[in-house]
């Protein structure tokens, strides 16, 4: 799997080395601001700072309350600057490939000169020899030539691209093996695919998505609340008599703020982001993501994702009068130089279900037919017998001209085949049918059970195929898609598309060709085939590097894991707050009204220890959780109300329960060295 | 803890659970303008009424011309309060004791109370408010504040049942419907039933009888202290006279329930006999408290097309009803610890338990359950002192009321207020299932996460504020009757009450002060209009969404899962705010008592 391959340890030391320096550049306020939760957090550290050395009580337990408070910052600032650093380790292998190339521009009036790739603009012609880099995102207008894409996708096969049709795209950056191609270029430096990709892994360009905003005010608004409840308990102190310190209040305040799910944020983003480049597919959004993850519907080509690209043979079903092992006979022989993967596949099957070798036909006097627009069969003519196969209708009419007719039986045959969704082959030596060879699409494996899983998360899958509704239907059924579309041409599925739209449903497709790129613009999340053309990516709002459509249902996950990781740490963040208000509050008043010391149920040693043992606990939990955050939350498909039942008692009751251990752990801990 | 008192509260919640769903269906009906059998009587005066004032009763509003129309109608009705309570000397009718116009604080604050459904009494009834006052002011206000907050819920509902729709109905009709179909009906029924147990509906002036025992009582000075001798020995004085109150209760007193008003017609409220008599008028007053809101449950089912979400939000309330419910009965039957020597156990002889500020006729379960149904709901009316309660049997009404009053309550305002914390579950928790989180097929995004979070700020703003305020203040202190933690959870109650438009008073505060009369007026206008505006905000924009239909994949708010969900966020919600407030007050009052010191 491509993501097994780049995947890093999460605790690189590279990374984490510039995540450190990177933490406590982040400390400028200017850059916290745009994290209200963590900027409460920081005025906090400095106005204790400021009073560490005017404050009369205890100057120890004042300390390393402060410190603790700035550790919190550091410690959230971490979590962001390491998910930044996974990107930017990402961006680096990429950036290699945009290293300065010079490029052969074509002049209007014929010739060429040689410019900087960084000067050449959109619209500007270039041509591009073997052994030669792309200077630029583009499209080729004229000629072939195999390109290593190595340096995007990671695969080191080479591709073949070529003017027209659908395989036209290049991208800057990548190498020509073979032959020479012209290219359009399509976009100008600084704003080409490569640089996009760049940008938005190393999180420069990101912006909060709509979730993020909402979860942000959620955050802001309770950070609100928590300060009234704090500010506001200095009064009823004051009334009662035993009025706090400020670093207790600070504490205090620091400690009920969600300050988990606050620092860890920005990193879930991120991380994000960069799970999907993992899966070597770039996002243009991090809404795009998001969407994933709210997708209701799921356009899946049949050809190339349900099933594997090419039909093949599966059975012979010999006519009346003819043995298996006599037709399958004529079958490979009609097939040996039948070069296409159906051709290919008649042959291994005559091969490994009756034993017949390829067989050297040199000694022969063989002439192979070749398939024909016009006769539409191909097949051999081999000493005097005359092998024919192809599509029922071509044999049929191939029959009559020798004036016979295809038997009953045979018919009743192709019939079958075809109602079961395969495709019959008609076989037929010397003006006689021999049999029919089923061919057959092949579902690819696992593909029932993952649609299974989608079906039980509440997203329905349509196959869209060309094929007639017979065979649409049954490969359908085999594969367990919900619905399928057949016969289907751009407009239709744009029409379907609507019409899930209209009934409020969100929809992923893939696509690569040009005539798919309106599907690509209209469908709410539109992955496009890096093998595509450029007008399928400039539609789409992810593009697979892979070229692998089956991606789509990884993608859908990796925007569901995005969404869940944030909601399972923002329910753990409040449901923390219980334990250390057990903690806090009796601490507090416990000097004064040693009757408080009831709800001190975690029986926490001094009530400096407690505050001191809250704190320490809120500021590691943001550390304990970044490789979660990274990570995110284990996914399982399955449906909202077992996903909320499984969350709930992990993150709800957990967190609950987690801080009431984690606090007296510490204050333990604490105590025995002697710290408070 | 009896049997019986446990009969009568399981049976109690039998009969809600039984009216929800026929109140429910009849309410839906109502509100989309469908036929009822009370059409024949009530349509031409309907419409006679629209003709008469020219509204247009097919008109939609969008949800800010909605907010403003209520603003306006709030706020011209509050101002005609004013006018009446200042002006009642002047006026001609109905004012049998001559009682004097009312002090401009004080008529302020009234009429403040009044408007917002929350009917906090900074007054006596009996000795401040003539007739004319009490029928056309504050009657008027009972009927028209609930009326308000049922159209409230229910163009909240539509916010949620409508799709891409720019409006969520017309002000004017919902609230005219609900007074007509609903509110009248009921409360003449009503009326009826309490005129049969005894409460009185006259306009006669007081009666002065002779007591058939004199009383020997402590004489009061000028300066409002009992007088004492030189000698030393209290100044006695014979007694052998009482005045009793009359006036036109039973009318007002079905509507004090119904509508979730509770401005009691006397000063004891119902703890009145004449206000409520007998354990059957106790029954019925605390059934008309919970009727309406548990219906509302059932039509937001109806209109949104998912009944089962429904009576989730119905169970999510029940579960909360009954978790207080206990707790009250159980530490009020339990008695006051200190009281080591004394026999407070249940006996066919006595009620047990801490009966003090209890009526003897209700006993510890009756009025315990009152207690939690009347904070539950916004209701405020009272049928024993809370502030006699034990620590934490005092705490129920007071966390009641911090939870929003969403447990079934107010009129309109516990379902709005409770959809409010379904908005917030749903978002927190929904984001868990990895979609974005949706609410009966709407999108909850950042605008209503804004304005969700706006409301739920809105209410700890004025009520820690305020009570912060006035715990350091001289002129917030000096109105409370015991120090220490008590007088804490004096001001805490009475701030909580105000804002949460409940109106319920722990008592032994003084709220006629100008201070009290003046922050607690503004207390209880933000609390109601400041958070109405917002939720009529998140009405307007669900109604503009698209719908997204449901799937596996979509969060449930169906199940018994949602429910607990629910519950576990009101409460970690409500907890977390107040929790610090309440550790200095009923928490370390009833730890101090266990420990033997007493306020």
């Amino acid at each position: 799997m491509a993501d097994k391959k780049k995947s890093k340890a999460i605790w690189d030391v590279k990374i984490v080395r510039s995540a450190i320096l990177q933490s406590l550049l982040k400390l400028n306020p200017r850059k916290m601001m745009g994290n209200p939760v963590m900027f409460v957090v920081e005025v906090g550290s400095v106005v204790t700072t400021l009073l560490l050395f005017r404050a009369h009580s205890s100057f120890s337990f004042n300390l390393q309350i402060t410190l603790w408070l700035w550790f919190t910052v550091l410690f959230a600032n971490f979590a962001e600057a390491m998910a930044e650093g996974r990107g930017k380790a990402q961006a680096e292998t990429l950036r290699k490939a945009r290293a300065e190339t010079m490029a052969r521009r074509l002049l209007p009036g014929g010739g060429e000169e040689m410019v900087a790739s960084a000067k050449l603009r959109s619209g500007d012609e270039v041509l591009v020899v073997a052994g030669e880099f792309i200077p630029g995102d583009g499209e080729i207008f004229e000629g072939i030539a195999s390109v290593d894409e190595s340096a995007i996708t990671g695969e080191s096969a080479p591709v073949i691209r070529e003017a027209g049709g659908d395989r036209s795209a290049v991208t800057g950056g990548t190498r020509v093996l073979s032959d020479q191609i012209k290219v359009r270029i399509t976009s100008d430096p600084g704003s080409t695919f490569l640089d996009r990709m760049i940008a938005l892994v190393e999180g420069a360009e990101r912006q909060k998505t709509p979730n993020e905003i909402a979860l942000n005010i959620l955050l802001a608004g309770l950070t609100i609340i928590f300060l009234l409840a704090v500010v506001t308990l200095q009064p009823f102190a004051i009334y009662s008599g035993s009025p706090q310190t400020v670093f207790v209040l600070v504490s205090l305040l620091v400690c009920l703020i969600p300050t988990t799910i606050g620092g860890l944020l920005s990193a879930i983003g991120i991380a994000g982001m960069d799970r999907l480049v993992q899966h070597n597919v770039l996002a243009m959004s991090g809404r795009a993501v998001e969407a994933a993850g709210d997708v209701n519907t799921l356009l899946l080509d049949k050809t190339g994702t349900i099933t594997l690209g090419n039909r093949q043979a599966s059975e012979f079903i010999p006519a009346p009068g003819i043995t298996a092992a006599q037709m399958a006979d004529a079958a490979q022989l009609s097939s040996l130089a039948d070069e296409t993967p159906e051709g290919r596949s008649i042959v291994v099957l005559a091969k490994t279900q009756y034993g017949l070798r390829g067989r050297e036909l040199a000694a022969h006097e063989a002439v192979f037919v070749p398939f024909t627009a016009q006769t539409r069969m191909s097949g051999v003519n081999l000493d005097g017998r005359e092998i024919r196969k192809g599509a029922v209708d071509a044999i049929i009419k191939y029959l009559q001209q020798h004036g016979t007719v295809l038997p009953k039986d045979v018919q009743a045959s192709v019939e079958t085949i075809a109602r079961s969704g395969g495709t019959p082959l008609v076989v037929a030596e010397n003006r006689r049918a021999l049999g029919v060879i089923h061919l057959k699409d092949i579902v690819k494996g696992g593909m029932r059970e993952r649609f299974t899983q989608l079906r039980a998360m509440g997203i329905k899958t349509v196959m869209i195929t060309g094929d007639n509704p017979l065979t649409a239907a049954a490969i359908s059924r085999e594969a367990g898609v919900d619905d399928f579309l057949a016969e289907a041409t751009p407009k239709d599925k744009m029409d379907l598309i609507r019409r899930e739209q209209a009934e409020g449903k969100l929809v992923a497709m893939t696509g690569d060709g040009t005539n798919d790129a309106p599907a690509l613009a209209q469908a709410d999340v539109g992955v496009a085939m890096n093998s595509g053309t450029q007008a399928a990516k400039e539609a789409g709002n992810m593009v697979d590097l892979d070229s692998n459509p089956t991606k789509l249902i990884e993608v859908v996950e990796i925007g569901k894991q995005l969404l869940m990781t944030r909601g399972a740490l923002t329910t753990f963040s409040i449901a923390n707050d219980v334990a250390k208000y057990f903690a806090i509050i009796p601490a507090m008043f416990a000097a004064t009204f040693p009757v408080l010391n009831v709800l001190n149920i975690m029986h926490l040693k001094t009530p400096e220890s407690a505050v001191l043992s809250a704190v320490i606990f809120n500021a590691l939990i943001i550390i304990a959780l970044v490789p979660l955050a990274l990570r995110g939350v284990a996914y399982r498909a399955r449906s909202a109300e077992a996903l909320l039942r499984r969350n709930l008692l992990i993150y709800g009751v957990g967190g609950l329960i987690a801080p009431f251990i984690g606090i007296k752990l510490i204050d333990v801990l604490i105590t025995g060295i002697h710290l408070a | 803890m009896t049997a019986n008192g446990w009969i009568q509260i399981i049976v109690f919640l039998g009969l809600i659970l039984a009216v929800t769903k026929p109140l429910g269906i009849f309410m839906a009906r109502v509100f989309s303008r469908e036929r009822t059998f009370l059409d024949p009587v009530m349509r031409p005066v309907e419409r006679l009424l629209y003709r008469m004032t020219g509204v247009d009763e097919d008109h939609e509003m969008r949800w800010t011309e909605y907010a403003l129309t209520m603003l306006l109608f709030s706020g011209v009705s509050m101002l005609l309060l004013y006018a009446i309570e200042r002006s009642q000397q002047l006026l001609p009718w109905l004012n049998p004791q001559h009682l004097p116009a009312v002090a401009p604080a004080l008529a302020f604050n009234t009429a403040a109370s009044f408007t917002t459904n929350t009917n906090w009494q900074n007054y006596g009834g009996e000795s401040t408010m003539s007739y004319l006052t009490q029928m056309v002011g504050l009657a008027y206000h009972n009927f028209a504040s609930a009326a308000v907050g049922i159209a409230l819920a229910i163009a909240f509902i539509r916010g949620i049942a409508r799709r891409e729709k720019e409006t969520i109905g017309n002000f004017w009709v919902d609230m005219t419907r609900a007074t007509l179909w609903l509110l009248l009906p009921m409360c003449v029924i009503g009326a009826l039933l309490l005129v049969s147990q005894g409460v009185v509906q006259n306009l006669k002036p007081y009666d002065t009888v002779k007591l058939v025992e004199p009383q020997q009582i402590q004489k009061t000075g000028p300066d409002g202290k009992p007088m004492v001798g030189q000698d030393g020995k209290p100044v006695m004085d014979t007694v052998a006279t009482q005045t009793i109150a009359q006036g036109p209760v039973a009318s007002q007193e079905a509507i004090k329930e119904l509508g979730t008003n509770g401005g009691g017609f006397f000063n004891a409220n119902s703890a009145h006999p004449f206000e409520n008599p007998t354990p059957f008028s106790n029954y019925l007053e605390m059934f008309f408290i919970f009727a309406i809101p548990a219906g509302l449950t059932y039509t937001l089912g109806r209109m949104t097309g998912s009944q089962r979400h429904g009576w989730a939000v119905w169970a999510a309330m029940a579960v909360l009803f009954l978790t207080g419910v206990t707790t009250a009965y159980w530490a009020e039957a339990h008695g006051n610890p200190l009281l080591s020597g004394v026999d407070q156990r249940t006996s066919l002889a006595q009620p047990g338990g801490n009966m003090e500020g209890k009526e003897v006729r209700f006993g510890i379960a009756d009025s315990t359950l009152f207690a939690t149904i009347t904070t539950d709901a916004s209701c405020g009316a009272i049928n024993g002192w809370h502030d006699s309660y034990t620590p934490l049997g005092g705490m129920v009404p007071l966390v009641n009321i911090m939870l929003s009053e969403t447990v079934f309550g107010g009129v309109g305002a516990g379902l709005y207020g409770i959809l409010i914390y379904v908005v917030l579950a749903v978002f927190i928790a929904g984001l868990m299932v990895g979609r974005t989180p949706e609410y009966l097929g709407k999108k909850i995004e950042a605008y209503d996460v804004k304005m969700a979070m706006l409301v739920t700020l809105v209410f700890p703003f004025i009520i820690l504020v305020l009570t912060a305020i006035s715990s350091v203040a001289g002129f917030g202190t000096s109105s409370i009757s015991n120090p220490g933690p008590h007088g804490l959870t004096q001001i805490l109650y009475a701030f909580t009450s105000m804002a949460g438009n409940n109106g319920s008073a722990f008592g032994g505060l003084n709220g006629n002060t100008l201070w009290y009369n003046t922050a607690g007026a503004m207390t209880m206008l933000v609390g109601r209009f400041f958070m109405i505006i917002p939720m009529l905000a998140i009405a307007g924009n669900l109604a503009k969404k698209k719908y997204v239909p449901p799937s596996l994949g979509t969060f449930p708010v169906t199940t018994p899962l949602f429910t607990v969900l629910l519950v576990g966020v009101i409460l970690i919600v409500g907890a977390l705010t107040f929790f610090p407030a309440l550790s200095l007050g009923p928490i370390l009052e009833h730890l101090q008592m266990v420990a033997g010191k007493t306020f």
